[in-house]
């Protein structure tokens, strides 16, 4: 009885286990709701079906949620991550449209590179607004959220840019092994991520200088770096998002494209167990809480939900996925019911895991 | 005032928090009338048998009882209506509100909703004037030293109609005076017929205010005892639970060779330095092994020349050689390079990362020198770690809990132990030994002693002269931020002579401005 009240502990005590929860029980209602939701099949070598969407439309926002928790973690905040989307898509939809051959492997990776160029020197520009400059990081980033609207629509004067690229459709809807690219993409940027944050040093340093800024900096830390580099990633995570959007629909949209992101962004942060006051990260759980977010769309789009009364729907889920989050919460809820003590508040889990 | 019965009972408390067992059935009683220290040593659970009265925490097990009556606090604002004010060791108030606004936060006197201001200056303005302290109640408490924010967190607490007032290590930070000024307003409590319980690491203010003791030691209950039984040297052996002779050892130390140390090139020469408002400028030669000790009152420029030598702040201007090389400490960066390490006395604000692991708090300079690139490898890590958690006892010794769940003498050696892994040439501890217990403080000594022998440099900075004297080579003196003096600790140098020095800012001498 003892044992397996502590492994029930242990396993609900894990930082990932509420998020994951949640997961579950969305997908259950929508099975139950409609019971062929999780059903799979292949059809021209391509797997169909509802997990599979779910799993490809979350993977910009997985990107950009990356690159936000990062950003997060050193106390900051970047709103600037949806235009940069709008902008890096606009310059490579506009390089492509004006070459003869637009289905060329070459030219598309040209337009890559050019629009990744760009978004670093976005990233570089928040990077020295927030840590030369010391600009409060809301303000800072806003800047560009704003201007960056009217920059991606003078790169694409105001139109939308339709174009017939195959490569370059291949990044939003092309597959690989059976399943979309894209899944892969996101997959590699998080790997990459990871690697990058917890193979290197710079993971724990970020969350040193998110925990106590002051604290790092008497250590000998040069926190200007660090937060510099957070927000050059969150730009490149931002504009590798970009890509998959505008190759979603061929086209780029300088006022849709990656539009609210940045919200949807932070909330998966959120949602996945990294304080927006800065310090510890948890990237798998941000990965969870992107998958959260768009299951909770797919949700209101596959139960039929209106369009008027849908925004309010998510609100609602989004605040109870929060509460139930929160261990100060479930602590008032056992402690009425049992006289035992709450769950610890601290996750016992040390070392960041990245999810297969 | 002679009524024996119990104003406030605690019985069978246990407390356990991930990892650590902090407090186990302990019992603890609190009489009306009376001023009750709580003794025993870092880790020993004061702290936390604070926070379960005030409801900061729940208990794991145990009850409390007020008036006879049971309570179970669910917060400080619950303990305080029911008259159980609080003031803690770190102030725990907003620097940027005023000190009215501070003395009156959450409970302003109100007409229709609004808050009457000017009422609220009026009697914040009275109730420093029991205290005797003259101040601008509408300027922000931030422009005030942490002595007086301790002074306002006092006033906050007794303006309250407080019956149980809990003064957590209140007197860490404040000088002579200031101790004496807050005695006098705790006598005159505690005979109006208020229970006073105070923690404190001052053995001698203890058997000043103190009517009974209760001592604590690794989160059980040694025993309560009346302060005329217990003389103060039993006293420590029942906090540390043994024998002195760790303490004796440290006082048979021979006195410091200066001379010995203080041949060929100096490790650190600065001249002219200083930074406007902050310290006038100064010179000072620090020798490889040998330890400087800076003296003087509270607020009168030690941090501040601390700060200057580490990169914390920036000089304003001056010569700085390093080796006999000109150099220059302007980034904590830069003076890590030359092999400087810096214990801030604010450990909470300016030391521990508390969301880290006492693992990632301890490797954090070594970490932020060799750069991030350079991962130390997880086995050096551990070594480094396991290392300095025997050496420094280190509790507790699982190095991946959160450095915030540890007792404040603890997270102390963790900071200690950081800069130790990263092996200064030149280590600068700012009261490394305030807000802890003997035992701590009498191996945090020893180690100094040891490090200097090993040929480490140390800026020792310390309130307590016996313990400045005790470890220098040679004492800098510090009086309304100029450096006055520098003494070489020989024969003739006494308590007596420094605290000359610090009063009339001359004697042995001058140092060359």
């Amino acid at each position: 009885m003892n044992d397996t009240m502590g492994r029930y502990r242990a396993m609900t005590g894990h930082r990932l286990f509420w998020p994951a929860a949640v997961l579950v029980v969305m997908l259950a209602a929508n099975t139950i709701y409609r019971p062929g939701f999780l059903s799979i099949e292949l059809k021209d070598g391509h797997l169909y079906g509802s997990p599979i969407d779910i799993l490809r439309l979350s993977a910009p926002l997985i990107l950009v949620a990356l690159g936000m928790t990062l950003v997060i973690s050193t106390g900051g905040i970047d709103l600037s991550v949806g235009s940069v989307c709008a902008i890096s898509g606009a310059i490579a939809c506009m390089y492509i449209s004006r070459q003869p051959d637009q289905d060329s492997l070459p030219v598309v990776l040209t337009a890559l590179a050019m629009a990744m160029g760009v978004s670093l020197v976005l990233g570089t520009w928040n990077g020295v607004l927030v840590a030369v400059i010391g600009i409060q990081p809301i303000i800072a980033t806003l800047i560009l959220m704003v201007a960056g609207r009217g920059l991606a629509q003078l790169i694409t004067q105001g139109q939308i840019i339709t174009i017939n690229s195959d490569p370059f459709r291949a990044i939003g809807l092309g597959h690989l092994l059976t399943l979309p690219l894209a899944i892969f993409i996101a997959l590699a940027a998080a790997l990459l991520v990871a690697a990058f944050t917890r193979r290197t040093a710079l993971g724990m340093i970020i969350e040193s200088v998110g925990g106590n800024a002051e604290a790092s900096r008497l250590a000998g830390i040069r926190s200007g770096r660090v937060i510099f580099l957070a927000y050059v990633l969150s730009a490149t995570c931002a504009a590798v998002a970009g890509f998959m959007m505008t190759a979603n629909v061929s086209s780029a949209d300088g006022n849709a494209v990656g539009l609210w992101v940045e919200l949807d962004a932070i909330l998966a942060v959120v949602i996945g167990g990294t304080s927006l006051a800065g310090g510890r990260f948890f990237l798998s759980g941000t990965i969870l809480g992107a998958l959260i977010i768009q299951t909770l769309t797919t949700t209101v789009y596959a139960m039929n939900i209106s369009p008027q009364t849908s925004l309010l729907f998510k609100a609602v889920v989004v605040i109870a996925v929060c509460l139930i989050q929160a261990p100060a919460f479930r602590a008032r809820f056992t402690r009425r019911r049992s006289s035992a003590p709450p769950p610890s508040p601290i996750a016992d889990k040390p070392k960041e895991q990245v999810p297969a | 005032m002679t009524d024996n019965r119990p104003v406030l009972t605690m019985t069978g408390i246990s407390k356990s928090f991930p990892g650590v067992r902090a407090l186990h059935d302990v019992n603890f009683r609190l009489l009306p009338g009376e001023v009750h220290a709580l003794m025993g040593e870092n880790g020993a659970g004061k702290s936390t048998l604070i926070k379960v009265l005030t409801g900061v925490y729940d208990t794991d097990a145990g009850a409390i009882t007020l008036h006879g009556e049971p309570v179970s606090f669910a917060g400080p604002m619950q303990a305080t209506a029911a008259g159980v004010s609080t003031v803690y060791q770190e102030v725990n108030l907003c620097t940027n509100l005023s000190v009215a606004e501070n003395i009156f936060i959450g409970r302003e006197p109100r007409l229709l909703g609004a808050v009457r201001w000017g009422e609220v200056r009026r009697r914040a303005r009275t109730l420093l004037a029991r205290l005797e302290l003259d101040l601008d109640v509408s300027a922000p408490l931030g422009s005030y030293s942490l002595a007086i924010q301790q002074m306002v967190a006092i006033a906050r607490a007794i303006d309250i109609q407080a019956r149980v007032l809990i003064l957590d290590e209140p007197t860490s930070s404040l000088d002579a005076g200031e101790v004496a000024q807050l005695f006098r307003i705790m006598r005159q409590l505690r005979d109006e017929g208020i229970a006073i319980l105070f923690v404190t690491h001052f053995l001698d203010q203890v058997y000043e205010i103190a009517d009974r003791i209760t001592v604590l030691r690794n989160g059980g209950l040694v025993g309560e005892y009346t302060t005329t039984e217990l003389p103060q040297l039993g006293l420590v052996e029942k906090m540390i639970g043994k024998e002195l002779d760790v303490l004796e050892g440290i006082e048979e130390h021979s006195r410091r060779d200066l001379a010995a140390v203080e041949e060929g090139t100096p490790l650190v020469a600065v001249s002219n330095f200083g930074r406007a408002g902050a310290v006038e400028p100064f010179s000072l030669t620090i020798h490889a092994g040998e330890v400087v000790g800076l003296a003087g009152l509270l607020g009168s420029g030690r941090t501040e020349v601390a700060r200057l030598l580490f990169g914390a702040d920036r000089p304003d201007g001056g010569q700085v050689t390093v080796d006999g090389r000109p150099s220059s400490l302007r980034t904590p960066a830069q003076a890590i390079d030359h092999g400087v390490g810096f214990c801030s006395e604010n450990r909470r604000a300016e030391g521990i990362v508390a969301d880290l692991s006492v693992r990632e708090n301890l490797i954090l300079a070594m970490q932020a020198a060799r750069g991030w690139l350079r991962p130390i490898p997880r086995r050096r890590q551990d070594e480094l770690v396991d290392k300095y958690i025997k050496a420094l006892t280190i509790r507790p010794s699982d190095p991946e809990v959160p450095v915030r769940n540890l007792s404040g003498g603890n997270q102390q050696k963790v900071l200690l132990a950081r800069w130790l892994i990263t092996e200064p040439r030149l280590l600068i501890l700012d009261e490394p030994t305030r807000g802890i217990d003997i035992g701590a403080k009498t191996e945090i000594q020893k180690l100094v002693t040891q490090l200097s022998d090993g040929g480490m440099a140390v800026l020792f900075i310390s309130a307590e002269l016996e313990e400045v004297l005790r470890l220098s080579h040679k004492v800098a003196v510090m009086r309304d931020r100029q450096m006055v003096a520098q003494l070489a600790n020989d024969d003739t140098l006494d308590a007596d002579r420094v605290m000359q020095t610090i009063a009339s800012g001359s004697h042995g001498e001058e140092a060359d401005r």
